[in-house]
């Protein structure tokens, strides 16, 4: 081989290399197929900009936006027995969950938080659809535990938010456990008195929507999300018929009393803020007074 | 006629052989047959034993869900007295996939609630198979609370696929029915024991059985999902069950390492559907045992004995 293959072009494809392209720089609605610039995208929570559909959030960015300033501290949640069943499908438990927590860089489906919504002091916890879609298994259990108990110490409202495609099969039993387990924790909320307030976000399925997702003293959910215990392809095959169009989305669960309201997630910290002051108190928020969320307080983009 | 299972295939054929030569013989005084006959039964016996000795999970989910085995509606017969059905959610309906009401057990009046799944075409159509709907949970909350009220101990006996997945069942809140069940078991102040009988079905039956005290026949199972359902969204295919029922661990045996069942009730050689009077009779001690543990706890002591216990569980796997 010559110079210039040897030692040109690998220099030139090291300088080329080193400069840092972000892969994602535009996004597609799912739902009405506009591109969005992302930081159009994130500076509006994963708020289509265009047609309004919310596509999903982390628990980071969620909490960055939810909390004054952006500022939040994490509460830290036990950790569970790995792999308690040594479980295997086709891959192995924890190289599932090895691969989850690379891509997500969390430890897993559920962020714990305290901080001040409007100078209105709660506990967040927020689920991660993202992570093994969200399922629950002993490490949610232990975050909603140590998210009740973190809300009775410092007496202070939980605001949960969930997404889940029901139990972690991988936990077995362990998972299905979390139900009760979750429900004691609520209960200990509300014997101390303590405001619960559920968001609901796309989607919460199965042994979640059964159990914690459902007992909050107020409801809330975000447009489209679906909500449901069995999903609709599971009702489809058993009673073999077509279901009706937006059967267990958001709008059709608060027609169905299921609900008491359904709040885009750009107004959702506003709402919380006005019903959890209520709910502990407080005098009505001045909204002048109050400091920015981070998302706001970021130079708006311009048109590009 | 005995309903065999796919894997008691080679105990049919030998049960088969020994009626078809006792059938024979009663056509023909003259034929002798019973030392061969006797030989025959001897063996079905040896290969019963043989055979049940080691289930597989998956052979376990297939005599959970055998359609002879005894139901609650048998178990309420036998165990109970003066049963009294109490129906309906006082909102939409009665569900018939649940039974419920006042009944004596040991003369000591309880509330005894479970899921029935019916025996025959009729009856198993009315039941819906015993997958609840959202009505049969409200009726079971509304039978803890007056239990809570007159201070009876709660009986759940557990027999389901899972709660109904049905447009209907949705619509009337399946999930909040389910989520409130559960919260109301931990919430009675009474004693609440609970028996898995057949099939423990996902939420379907933690509705029921979070109880203070949780016993499993030796052939039931109780899991988060069906292994059908498991297979099929990890497997993507619905026929590796039996690997899935392996992964689940959903034996009463697992379930009983992992402090998820306190008891396992033996049932007779070949399942509880081959001497269902035993089985019940074993059920029915167990019940009164788990009973008189509970008998030195009243009012918030027990529903701390449940918190406890369900805020503790998972602690230890099956690896150790």
């Amino acid at each position: 081989m010559n110079w210039i293959t040897n030692y040109v072009r690998p220099r030139i494809n090291s300088i080329f290399s080193r400069r840092e392209v972000p892969e994602n720089l535009w996004t597609k609605c799912d739902d009405c197929g506009t591109m969005l610039f992302h930081r159009e995208l994130s500076d509006n929570q994963n708020v289509c900009t265009s047609c309004g559909h919310h596509m999903s959030i982390t628990p980071r960015a969620r909490f960055k936006a939810l909390f004054d300033g952006g500022i939040f501290s994490e509460v830290a949640v036990p950790e569970p027995m790995a792999d308690p069943l040594q479980f295997r499908d086709q891959k192995k438990y924890p190289e599932r969950m090895k691969a989850a927590q690379k891509s997500t860089g969390e430890r897993d489906a559920m962020l714990v938080a305290t901080g001040e919504i409007g100078r209105t002091p709660i506990v967040a916890a927020a689920q991660d659809f993202s992570f093994m879609g969200g399922s629950m298994g002993m490490y949610v259990g232990n975050a909603i535990i140590a998210a009740a108990e973190e809300a009775v110490k410092l007496k202070r409202p939980l605001v949960l938010f969930s997404a889940a495609g029901g139990a972690r099969m991988q936990e077995g039993i362990l998972s299905l456990m979390q139900m009760p387990r979750s429900t004691v924790a609520i209960q200990m909320l509300k014997e101390a008195g303590l405001p619960y307030i559920v968001v609901l976000t796309h989607p919460t399925t199965g042994g979640v929507t059964a159990s914690y997702a459902m007992l909050g003293d107020v409801q809330i959910a975000e447009p489209g999300a679906l909500i449901c215990f069995a999903g609709p392809r599971v009702i489809e095959q058993t009673i073999r018929e077509k279901l009706p169009e937006g059967f267990q989305r958001a709008e059709y669960l608060l027609d169905h009393g299921m609900l008491d309201r359904v709040t885009p997630r750009t107004k959702l910290r506003e709402e919380l803020i006005t019903i959890i002051r209520m709910l502990t108190g407080q005098t009505p928020a001045v909204w002048g007074d109050l400091p920015a969320p981070e998302a706001a307080a970021a130079t708006p983009t311009s048109a590009t | 006629m005995t309903n065999y299972l796919d894997f008691e295939r080679p105990l049919a054929e030998i049960e088969g052989k020994a009626e078809e030569l006792r059938a024979m013989a009663r056509q023909n005084a003259e034929m002798d047959i019973e030392a061969e006959a006797a030989a025959l039964d001897k063996k079905a016996a040896d290969l019963l034993v043989s055979l049940y000795k080691d289930l597989t999970p998956w052979r376990k989910c297939q005599v959970a869900r055998h359609p002879d085995r005894p139901h609650c509606k048998d178990y309420i017969e036998a165990l109970f007295t003066e049963y009294t059905p109490l129906a309906g959610d006082r909102n939409f309906a009665d569900d018939h996939a649940v039974m419920g009401g006042l009944a004596r057990f040991n003369d000591t009046p309880v509330m005894v609630i479970g899921h029935e799944k019916g025996n025959d075409t009729k009856s198993r159509i009315e039941r819906n198979f015993g997958m609840a709907r959202p009505e049969g949970y409200r009726k079971a909350i509304r039978l803890m609370d007056m239990a809570h009220r007159f201070g009876l101990p709660v009986i759940t006996l557990v027999d389901t696929p899972g709660a109904y997945p049905g447009k209907g069942a949705e619509e009337r809140g399946q999930s909040e029915a389910i989520a409130r069940s559960t919260e109301k078991c931990l919430q009675v102040g009474v004693p609440l024991v609970s028996v898995i009988i057949g099939e423990g079905g996902s939420g379907g039956a933690v509705a029921f059985a979070t109880a203070n005290r949780v016993a499993m026949l030796e052939h039931s199972v109780y899991s988060v999902i069906s292994p059908e359902g498991c297979a099929s969204i990890l497997w993507k295919d619905a026929e590796k069950m039996r690997e899935a029922a392996e992964a689940l661990r959903l034996t009463a045996q697992d379930l009983r390492k992992l402090g998820v069942a306190d008891r396992v009730i033996p049932e007779p050689v070949g399942g509880a559907h081959r001497d269902k009077q035993k089985t019940i009779k074993a059920v029915g001690e167990t019940i009164a045992a788990m009973l008189a543990e509970l008998s030195d706890l009243k009012g918030k002591k027990l529903i701390e004995d449940r918190r406890k216990k369900y805020i503790e569980m998972g602690r230890k796997g099956l690896a150790a």
